[in-house]
This record gives C-alpha cells, structure tokens and sequence, in this order.
C-alpha cells in the first residue's frame, strides 16, 4: 500500500525521485557525449566531402567565420597542396516548415561543386525533394556559376525548376545558396588580396 | 490473467491506437512513412517497457498525492536517455524522429499505463504489459505508416512501387486522419468478427 502523504513524505519521495533521475541523465549524458560529437563531426565532414572539389587538406580543421549582412556563415576551405582548390559554405535561410541548412561547395572559379542538405523541417513528401536522394533537385544546380545562371526560380524569373508544389521551399533554398555565393565571393576576394599582398 | 494473455492483450483487444485511441499526437504525426512508424512505435515501447518496470516497482513506495508528478519525471528521465541514445548511435532515424521523441513524454499511453496498470501490478507483469501494448503500439504505427505511404509516395519502406508519385494528401495532415479513420473501420470490422 502506499505511503501516507505526509508532508515530509512527499518531499522525501519527489526529492529521491528527481536526484534519482538527474543523476542517471547525467551518467547517460557523459557517456554519449563523445559519439553524439563524432556523429555531427561526420555528418558535416561527409556533406564537405560530397560538395568541395577534391581536397588534402583537413577543410573542418581549418574553418572561419565570414560576416554577412549581420549573419555569420562558416566556410571550409578545401585545398590542394597550398592552393585553394574551393570552398565549403555552410548556409541557411528560412524555409516552409523553418530553418533550411546547406552546404554549397564551389570550386575555384566560382561553379557550384555541388549542394548538400544539412537538415530542414520541410513537408515529407513535398519540400523535402529539396534532398538529392528523394529527387533532382538539387542536382540542376552543379557546375554552374551564379554569374551567368540566375539563383531564382522560373516563376522569379530566373533559371531554376522549382520543385513541384513547393515553391516556397525552392526560393528558400536558392536564396541559401545566393548566400553562399555571396559568402564564397568574399572569400574569393580577400584570398586573392592575400596572394598580392604576399609577392 | 495468463501471462501470455497481458502481452496478447495490447495487440487487439486493447490496442492502443485502434481501440484506446490513445497517443494521437505521434500517431498521426510521425506516421508519414512505414519506417518513421517503425521506429517511433520501437522507440516507444522502450520507454513504455522501462517506466512500467521502474515505477511497478516503486510505487509501493510513493504517497498518493505525489504519484502522477513522480511518475512523470521517471518517464521524462527514460526518453532523455532515449532520445540521447539515438542521437549518439542512430543519427539517421534520430534526424526524422527527432522532433517527436521528446513528445512521448505526454504520449497518454506511458502514463496510462503507469497509473492504470503498473502502479497496481507487479513488475513482470507490468513488463508484460509494457511489451504488449507496445507491440500494438508499434503495429498500429506501421500499419498505418505504410498505408499512407503505399496511398502517398507510391512505396512502401523506402521501395517504390510504382513510377509516380501516388496521392499527396495522404502524406499531409488531412490524409493521417483520413488514414486512420479507414482503419479504424477496418480493425473494428475485424475485431467483432474473431470475438
């Protein structure tokens, strides 16, 4: 049967219970800890590696922040030797479910290597097309430059194919890779300063 | 009451989603493909397995007054570790479930069975009980998972079945319901036909 409620007894029991339990989270907490870290480590590394162009370096190790219109992007650079062979953008804009997250990577000259989904909250089935694995996509935006293909939707005016029935989340994803872009320019830009500071 | 008959028992007389209709939220929400289903009804079952066991085998030992709040955070305790185990070892499934495991906190299910079963039983029982109305819990989720899949996406765990892409509306909100409604036609039809 169970206890009188008591006053003291209920604290008693409620205190127990809670120290119990804190102190078993705290334990599981530590020890996933370590793969929680290795998994979003992995998880960003493999998106670098499907969209930098070919690399030696370890792009995640050397990593900077480039401010943007009050936003703070991170970039991977990817290189060959000392060369800058590209870039790894990590970029984000607003979608139809909430925050949409990329990773664009460009190649020297300013093509688009290719793009990879970091996560989003778009509708199944619907904007979640924007992920290469569920449709094309995102594929129409590999090898081109942003110089001479407009990051705008046809119904914008511009050159990409929405996806069907989610505009919302096609325009949200061209504005994340025009930020990217925008990004990468910078970059570009102060890497070649940088050159002709040097000689 | 035979053992055999407390894990029975969740699967259709009292199955949780058919006939309890309890835990909507997870149901209609996560059910957008079989394998969201899946594992949402697995990683359910784990808590409902654990919170049964844990507090059958305190409750001897909690006043009245202080049961349901008790109860609550053993239950709140056991989906953090979930939810902190899947994030470490399964991050694929924790990237598309992520968002409703913290949910089966309120699920009605957990607590239900806490209050309604493991608090008066003992702690094999209440296993028992944990792992039948999971297992119904998990059925139901998949079955109807995969219904709005096949009706949705035109496939079926993953595997298209045919070129195309099916009804839309059966992956959105409206087409859950829809889903469910049939269903629960269907397993009622069923389930006076054997009893």
């Amino acid at each position: 049967m169970a206890k009188e409620s008591s006053l003291k007894n209920m604290l008693v029991t409620l205190s127990v219970v809670t120290l119990v339990a804190s102190s078993l989270l705290g334990v599981v907490y530590s020890l996933t800890k370590g793969p929680i870290d290795e998994a979003m480590t992995a998880k960003t590394n493999n998106a670098i590696a499907s969209v930098a162009p070919a690399f030696d370096n370890d792009p995640s190790a050397e990593q900077f922040m480039v401010e943007l219109s009050g936003k703070a992007y991170r970039v991977y650079p990817a290189k060959m030797g000392s060369d800058v062979s590209g870039y790894a953008v990590e970029t984000y804009s607003s979608g139809f479910g909430g925050r949409m997250s990329l990773m664009v990577g460009f190649n020297a000259d300013g093509t688009i290597n290719g793009t990879a989904v970091l996560s989003h909250a778009e509708t199944p089935g619907l904007g979640d097309k924007i992920d290469a694995s569920k449709s094309d996509f995102s594929v129409q935006f590999k090898g081109k430059n942003p110089e001479d293909f407009q990051l705008l939707v046809k119904k914008d005016g511009g050159d990409v194919d929405a996806i069907t029935a989610s505009t919302i989340t096609s325009r949200a994803f061209c504005d994340a890779v025009v930020a990217a872009w925008e990004v990468f320019k910078k970059c570009d830009s102060e890497n070649n300063k940088m050159e002709v500071s040097n000689e | 009451m035979s053992k055999l008959s407390l894990v029975t028992k969740g699967i259709i007389k009292e199955n949780p989603i058919f006939v309890l209709l309890l835990g909507m939220c997870p149901t209609l929400g996560t059910t957008t493909s079989a394998i969201n289903g899946l594992g949402m009804g697995l990683a359910t079952t784990f808590v409902l397995i654990m919170s049964n066991v844990a507090i059958s085998s305190i409750s001897s030992l909690i006043p009245n007054k202080v049961r349901i709040p008790s109860y609550i955070v053993v239950i709140a305790a056991f989906v953090t570790v979930l939810q902190l185990l899947m994030q470490a070892y399964t991050p694929g499934l924790y990237e598309t479930l992520g968002l409703f495991i913290p949910l089966i906190v309120v699920n009605c299910i957990v607590l239900g069975r806490a209050e309604a079963f493991a608090s008066k039983n003992s702690v094999a029982d209440s296993a028992l009980d944990g792992i039948g109305i999971g297992i119904g819990f998990t059925l139901g989720l998949t079955i109807l998972g995969a219904v709005r899949e096949i009706l949705g996406s035109a496939s079926i765990f993953g595997i298209k079945l045919i070129d195309g892409d099916g009804m839309l509306v059966f992956v959105l909100a409206p087409g859950a319901f829809l889903a469910l409604g049939y269903l629960l036609v269907l397993f009622n039809k069923f389930k006076t036909r054997i009893s």
